[in-house]
């Protein structure tokens, strides 16, 4: 606790300036990667970043220096490059996207790690430090480092919000942008500049490998929260400014502990508590959904049975035993118990000794059922000319599903009718 | 690019059995990477299927946050362990003449990542000799293949498989990025200039074998990486490949 | 109407199938005779390949079986063929176009085992009878759609199969082609093999085939084509959706439910 207020209290200079980086880093390539998702282009992320590296030897070859902006121009032009070869290979040959891809990504790596290696083997003191480009360095964001990136960053946040219509619209639709006259190719041009960009200073934090992270994951579990782009990508960056908080105070509190791949650490794990737990679409909350469909299934299998046994008792309210009921219908046991339980509680039915009658609800509840199973064979037999021997079984799941709204439509469609294929009556609407 | 993200992925596998075994033997490295790349494939399938996320950020977020992972065991393990992430990513080939197998009786047998990738040479040769007209009508036809009983899906398995095999033994050579290199460029320029199956197996060893000379070469002259220069003399020989298709359109 | 027949080549009972958990085919229960030339008719969307995929086992049913010759598909799989849509495939894939062809000699072949010579002669005899002899070693980067089309029904051919399924053997080639391949299908059905086609142009369909499945979302006829292939349930095929039934499929698909209850 005391390491947390101390962090945030920034009494060290350092700390501060450590932690606007990498805040500053974090929301531009959530932004910015928010449109590469949408585009289903997230892994252009991962060739820029791969692909930077020659550029940056290159110029640190022809100037001798290790100055900040002369790198992020190698860096910039070479990632451009690798965008620019990857498309003319799917455009002029057979080959796929993805093989382009990893074939841009993996040589211009290649040719990087060789001329770094030249660099280091060449004895040039002034080497060092190249490749936190590799690696990533949070915590060497200080000087003039910390102002290039911090302005490249602002210079992407801004160039988003100021293109956001369009960047959104060629995203999404570019047949439609071109139909209404956006200029598409400098659009294009302007929103790839600004991923290479958000990459070259986002690989300063975190290095080649887990920039791509940086750019899809918060994309990625946004997407989970909402399906409107504008809050995608609010969320987004808040997700992305909370990891690199957390990033730099994980790696303050426990110096040996690395801030990027912590960052990503954070990032990934927001990203697969929304797989599984966003409202709407997480995958536990969709198993629990599909769990409830399945109770009510029972439930109103149960009233159906229940509404059955009293129709050809013409005795809707009498007392009927467990045990007729599950002649009457194959339930198990569990189902049997469980089912009854749930049914009693809600008030559907109530407990007579070892018996259950129907009460008004449940009986006008599997009343209501039955009518539009019988509707459906109905309709199945009329419209989709199926054989009346064949219906019962689709019918025992349409029943579930059919709205008061098509209800209506249904009957009027059949012609208000009172039988059903098998001559059974269909019971009167409530 | 699942073969991209195995690549990367299996690190937290090697750590870790790095950590259980306390050595750097590579017949555990290889199991312990092999069942991350076999976790992999199922994650990015399970998000994709389950979580109907995009197949290109399912492979994102899987494999970006399983190397995240094993760079802080690497970290977290630094004064123990002997791997470093620079040797992850890059390799070092020049190191392979040092690390001897022995055997029994103590006489050196032989390098190491010789003899491995030797006996996986050996395996993926018979697999593909054996199978090659199962792979050959699965990948061709995959509707097909399946409507006459030969499962596309159990075959694309294996071959993704042979993959991560390749990769994991590999990768202390030419590193974990490079070895994505070397599967895909000498086959891409093949497939570029025939358009035979069998040619375009041929041709894309060729390809490698010469890409490992040349850049040994290449390397030599410049003092840099080896594995580093054979990719980017397979570059090169993609972009002659691609240069000569399309000026013959 | 549903015409059904004694010792059917195909019998389809009761078949219902989802994509996505959205039923696109409902009920569809249907036999056809042995060596009957028939042909599968409708609308877009109405479901006719994914009646095809759905026999060939190619995505799993919701409900409902299908029997070939009275036998489950695994066990019959030798005498059936299936003749894909030709933009199924990449054809810039690196393969001559005997290599295809050969293709229809693996399910008799099994693991481990080589082409042989008979192989490759009754792949040769197959491209004799497309009239692609002389193509034989082309690679199929080169052939016309009208091509692509006549070496898959060679690879088929190879196969000598009791039954075919062809989705869309039509669709986008030459009319030298079409008129080619329906005179190999007419002798096939005259040898007594069984034809089912997905078919798009209704003009020919009273000249090709024997026997017409219409199909629109539900099976609307089956039966000889003199006898179902009528305006009247032409009109009850082409002419509009039921509203209702689309309606209802989507909310099967929205409230997460199987298209059918598992019992």
């Amino acid at each position: 606790m005391e390491t947390l207020i101390e962090f945030f209290s920034f009494e060290y200079p350092n700390i501060k300036y450590v932690v606007f980086g990498t805040i500053l880093l974090s929301i531009s390539s959530a932004v910015v990667g928010c449109f590469t998702f949408i585009k289903k282009k997230s892994l252009v992320g991962d060739v820029v970043s791969h692909a930077v590296l020659p550029g940056i030897c290159i110029s640190f070859l022809a100037s001798g220096s290790k100055d900040p902006f002369l790198l992020i121009i190698g860096a910039f032009v070479s990632g451009w490059i690798s965008i620019v070869v990857m498309d003319a290979i799917t455009r002029n040959t057979k080959i796929k996207e993805d093989a382009a891809t990893g074939l841009a990504l993996s040589v211009f790596f290649g040719i990087g790690i060789l001329l770094m290696t030249y660099i280091q083997h060449s004895g040039n003191a002034s080497q060092s430090g190249l490749d936190t480009f590799l690696f990533g360095k949070a915590a060497a964001l200080i000087g003039v480092d910390l102002l290039a990136f911090s302005i490249i960053a602002v210079i992407v946040l801004v160039v988003v919000f100021l293109f956001y219509k369009e960047f959104k619209l060629i995203s999404f639709d570019p047949q439609f942008a071109k139909v209404i006259g956006l200029p598409i190719r400098r659009l294009e041009i302007i929103l790839t500049s600004v991923t290479v960009l958000a990459v070259v200073t986002g690989i300063q934090a975190v290095g080649v490998v887990l920039m791509a992270a940086m750019l899809i994951t918060p994309a990625a579990a946004a997407r989970f929260w909402t399906n409107r782009l504008s809050k995608m990508l609010i969320i987004a960056s808040v997700f992305g400014a909370f990891s690199g908080i957390s990033g730099a105070f994980i790696s303050y509190s426990t110096p040996s502990m690395p801030t990027g791949p912590w960052m990503v650490m954070v990032l990934s794990i927001i990203a697969l508590f929304s797989f599984f737990f966003a409202p709407g679409k997480g995958i536990v909350i969709n198993q629990w959904r599909r769990f409830k469909i399945q109770r009510q299934l029972l439930e109103e299998n149960l009233l159906k049975t229940f509404f059955k046994i009293g129709e050809s008792n013409n005795d809707y309210f009498r007392e009927i035993e467990t045990n007729d009921i599950g002649l009457a219908r194959t339930f198990s046991t569990g189902q049997l118990t469980k089912g009854l339980r749930k049914l009693n509680a809600n008030g559907y039915v109530e407990k007579v000794g070892n018996a259950w009658r129907l009460s008004k609800e449940g009986h006008d509840k599997g009343k209501r059922i039955t009518r539009l199973h019988r509707l459906w064979e109905l309709y199945l037999t009329k419209y989709l000319r199926i054989a009346p021997d064949h219906v019962h079984e689709d019918a025992d799941t349409i029943e579930h599903v059919i709205t008061p709204e098509l209800e209506s439509r249904l009957e009027q469609l059949l012609n208000y009718p009172t039988a059903d294929p098998h001559d059974s009556t269909i019971p009167s609407r409530n | 690019m699942i073969g991209d993200a195995i690549s990367h992925s299996v690190l937290p596998g090697i750590v870790i059995a790095f950590l259980l075994v306390g050595s750097l033997e590579s017949a555990w490295m290889i199991i312990g990477a092999g069942l991350l790349g076999v976790l992999t494939t199922f994650l990015i399938e399970f998000f994709h299927q389950k979580g109907k996320l995009q197949t290109d950020a399912s492979i994102g977020v899987t494999f970006t946050w399983l190397f995240a992972l094993g760079v802080i065991l690497v970290t977290y393990y630094a004064g123990n362990a002997h791997i470093d992430q620079d040797c992850i990513l890059h390799g070092e080939i020049a190191y392979v003449p040092i690390d001897l197998m022995y055997d029994d009786a103590g006489n050196a047998i032989g390098p190491k990542a010789v003899i491995v990738l030797s006996v996986v040479l050996v395996v993926i040769l018979l697999f593909i000799g054996i199978f090659y007209k199962e792979l050959f009508i699965t990948t061709f036809d995959p509707d097909f293949a399946n409507a006459i009983g030969i499962s596309s899906s159990k075959w694309h398995y294996l071959l993704m498989g042979l993959v991560s095999l390749t990769t994991v033994a590999s990768f202390e050579s030419v590193g974990a990025i490079l070895v994505v290199a070397l599967l895909i460029a000498p086959a891409s320029a093949a497939y570029l200039i025939t358009q035979d199956l069998k040619w375009m197996l041929l041709l894309s060893s060729f390809f490698g074998i010469v890409s490992s000379i040349l850049g040994y070469w290449l390397s030599y002259l410049l003092d840099g990486s080896i594995a580093g220069a054979m990719v980017t003399i397979s570059g090169v020989i993609f972009g002659i490949c691609y240069l000569v298709t399309v000026l013959k359109k | 109407m549903i015409h059904h027949v004694e010792n059917p080549a195909l019998e389809i009972h009761d078949l219902t199938v989802s994509y996505d958990k959205k039923p696109v085919l409902w009920g569809v229960d249907l036999t056809i005779p042995n060596g009957a030339l028939c042909g599968i008719i409708g609308p877009n969307g109405a479901g006719k390949s994914t009646l095809i995929k759905s026999i060939m086992d190619l995505i799993p049913l919701n409900s409902g079986y299908v029997k070939i010759f009275d036998k489950e598909l695994d066990e019959i799989r030798k005498k059936i063929s299936y003749v894909p849509q030709r933009e199924s495939v990449d054809w810039d894939f690196p393969a001559s176009v005997l290599d295809v062809v050969m293709m229809g000699r693996y399910s008799q072949l099994g693991l481990f085992k080589r082409l042989r010579k008979a192989d490759r002669d009754a792949a040769l005899s197959a491209l004799e009878m497309v009239g692609m002899e002389k193509y034989a070693k082309r690679q199929i980067a080169q052939l016309s759609g009208g091509q692509q089309q006549r070496v898959f029904l060679a690879r088929a051919l190879t196969q000598n199969p009791e039954i075919y399924f062809l989705d869309e053997p039509f669709a986008g080639v030459d009319a030298a082609t079409e008129k080619a391949i329906i005179q190999i299908l007419k002798n096939l059905s005259e040898e007594g093999k069984t034809i089912i086609a997905v078919h798009h142009d209704l003009q020919s369909v009273e000249t090709y085939f024997n026997w017409v499945i219409m199909l629109n979302l539900r099976l609307v006829a089956s039966g000889p084509t003199s006898e179902v292939f009528t305006p009247q349930f032409l009109e009850e095929t082409y002419g509009g959706k039921l509203t209702l039934l689309s309606e209802v499929g989507e909310l099967v698909k929205e409230r997460g439910f199987h298209a059918r209850e598992k019992q």
